[in-house]
């Protein structure tokens, strides 16, 4: 019966981040994720610790993530920032020093290629970019900005994430200034005499922190932070459970090459300057298709969806518009059970004539069909410090 | 009353021709939190190994197959309503169903208590 949880292929050896062991001592239960060994749990258990990390504290290990800068050849982070709206739709021009965005790096087709954040430091942008895609976002950094930037993986550094409403007590114990940091704030701070890079930002849908530190450091930041008592360690597991009711996207499952921003419903990220009319409309890879869908429509659209019953639905069941319908309409990307909303929770994709807020669709599951309400997304309001 | 012990983690109480059977307390240590049971329905004449029940913890969907062949007597709906109940006491309160043994020569390929914990050591 335990067959259908073992879901890893890859047989080549796997890579640790600098708190391997720190997981290991802490009870963590180790798995393959994007050529690592990390923690999908630690002891608590993925339902103790998503609602911890709801009510007081959680600290994610998320080191196995990219970090890369982009350094201006001429000096100017203007030009870094002009450089890379080449491979992405969104105004990093417009994204002031010591401030981050969310962005996406598109194909020639409009697909997404991955996700990333870019912050200005002022001299350079820092970028994070998702695990299973940062050899090839570091080659396509190469193969278009070499002109620009310098591309500077950021390989003896790790990343650790603190989430929650009890975050900034915990981080303000060690660095005082977080305390004034905005949601989407980033630079460099001292964290109890440590040199980091710190954003106000966070994959939970929690006020939150992401904190770069230096490799060598990372264990002593973590065990330091982890001394709270507010502060539980949060494996994989807790870490998707919390990001699926903060209706946010995992690369690869809820969008990928075949889908656009746009039927993402990522367009809110797509600032104005890009758009078509705007100061520097288009100019990014994929822009005849993105502008066109943000103008006239696109034929699919990412929703929220939740199950009627108990049952979750989970990743690749079909959708149909009702119980007897034999024509496909979309399909679950995402879903489990929400923790924090004692009920299952799914994201999905359907055409666009189907994605209306309110209205019913089906899920075939086990030969039968469920009933699912589309959402507004996030499911479970966010708690950003704005 | 015996207990026996299926290598997919299931376990079986026998009494007369009448099994009941659960999960057991090292298969609800490796879901973890359960979130989800769905049963078999009453009445059901189930085939050694077929996918009869299901189990869903946060992250993930597991099925429980019918260790032997048999029909569907009875089903613990207390389950349902509290999934829980199978990390809490997985070989006690939270039993899955009871079958009627169909044929008791399925019962010869299971394991003893003793067998069980060494398969999982």
């Amino acid at each position: 019966m335990l067959a259908r949880q073992d879901q890893s292929t890859d047989r080549s050896p796997l890579k640790r981040t600098p708190l391997h062991a720190l997981h290991v001592a802490s009870g963590g239960k180790m798995v393959p994720f994007a050529g690592y060994d990390m923690p999908v749990q630690y002891p608590a258990g993925v339902l103790r610790e998503h609602l911890h990390t709801r009510t007081a504290a959680g600290l994610f290990d998320v080191s196995h993530m990219g970090q890369i800068e982009l350094r201006p050849k001429s000096g100017k982070v203007e030009d870094a920032a002009l450089a890379l709206e080449r491979l992405v739709p969104q105004d990093i021009l417009a994204v002031a020093p010591g401030r981050q965005r969310y962005a996406q790096f598109t194909n020639e087709t409009g697909g997404i290629l991955d996700d990333l954040m870019v912050a200005n430091f002022g001299s350079h942008l820092f970028l994070v970019v998702n695990a299973a895609c940062k050899a090839a976002d570091e080659a396509h950094l190469r193969a278009h900005l070499s002109d620009a930037c310098e591309i500077v993986p950021l390989a003896d550094r790790a990343l650790i994430a603190l989430q929650g409403p009890k975050a900034e007590s915990a981080l303000a114990e060690f660095c005082p200034d977080v305390s004034t940091m905005r949601f989407m704030d980033a630079g460099p701070h001292s964290i109890g005499n440590i040199d980091c890079f710190v954003s106000r930002s966070g994959y939970t849908g929690e006020d939150g922190f992401e904190i770069s530190v230096p490799a060598h450091q990372a264990e002593s930041l973590a065990r330091a932070l982890l001394a709270d008592h507010d502060v539980l360690p949060i494996g994989l597991g807790a870490r998707d459970s919390l990001r699926l009711e903060a209706g946010l996207c995992l690369y690869g499952h809820d969008i990928d090459t075949s889908t656009t921003p746009v039927e993402g419903a990522l367009q809110w990220s797509i600032q104005k300057s890009r758009r078509t009319g705007g100061a520097r409309a288009g100019g990014f890879a994929g822009a005849d298709k993105i502008l066109a869908q943000l103008d006239a429509g696109a034929p699919q659209r990412r929703v929220g969806l939740k199950p009627e019953g108990r049952a979750p639905v989970r990743e690749g069941a079909p959708l149909f518009a009702d119980a007897a319908s034999t024509e496909q309409i979309g399909a679950v990307t995402s879903g489990g059970f929400g923790p924090s909303l004692n009920a299952p929770v799914a994201m999905g994709y359907l055409s666009s004539s189907h994605a209306t807020i309110g209205s019913r669709v089906f899920a075939e599951l086990r030969g039968q069909r469920l009933p699912l309400q589309i959402s507004p997304m996030p499911f479970v309001p966010n708690t950003y410090k704005r | 009353m015996t207990t026996l012990f299926t290598t997919d983690h299931e376990w079986l109480r026998i009494e007369g021709d009448i099994a009941t059977i659960g999960v057991t307390d090292y298969a609800q240590s490796q879901l973890g939190d359960v979130v989800f049971v769905e049963l078999p329905k009453v009445g059901r004449s189930l085939k050694k190994a077929e996918a009869a029940a299901v189990v869903e913890s946060v992250k993930a969907a597991s099925d429980v197959y019918a260790p032997i062949s048999g029909e569907v007597l009875e089903v613990n709906d207390a389950l349902t309503a509290e999934p829980a109940l199978v990390n809490s006491d997985a070989a006690g309160k939270a039993w899955f169903f009871k079958l009627k043994i169909a044929d008791k020569s399925e019962l010869g390929g299971l394991m003893d208590e003793a067998a069980y914990k060494a398969h999982t050591a």
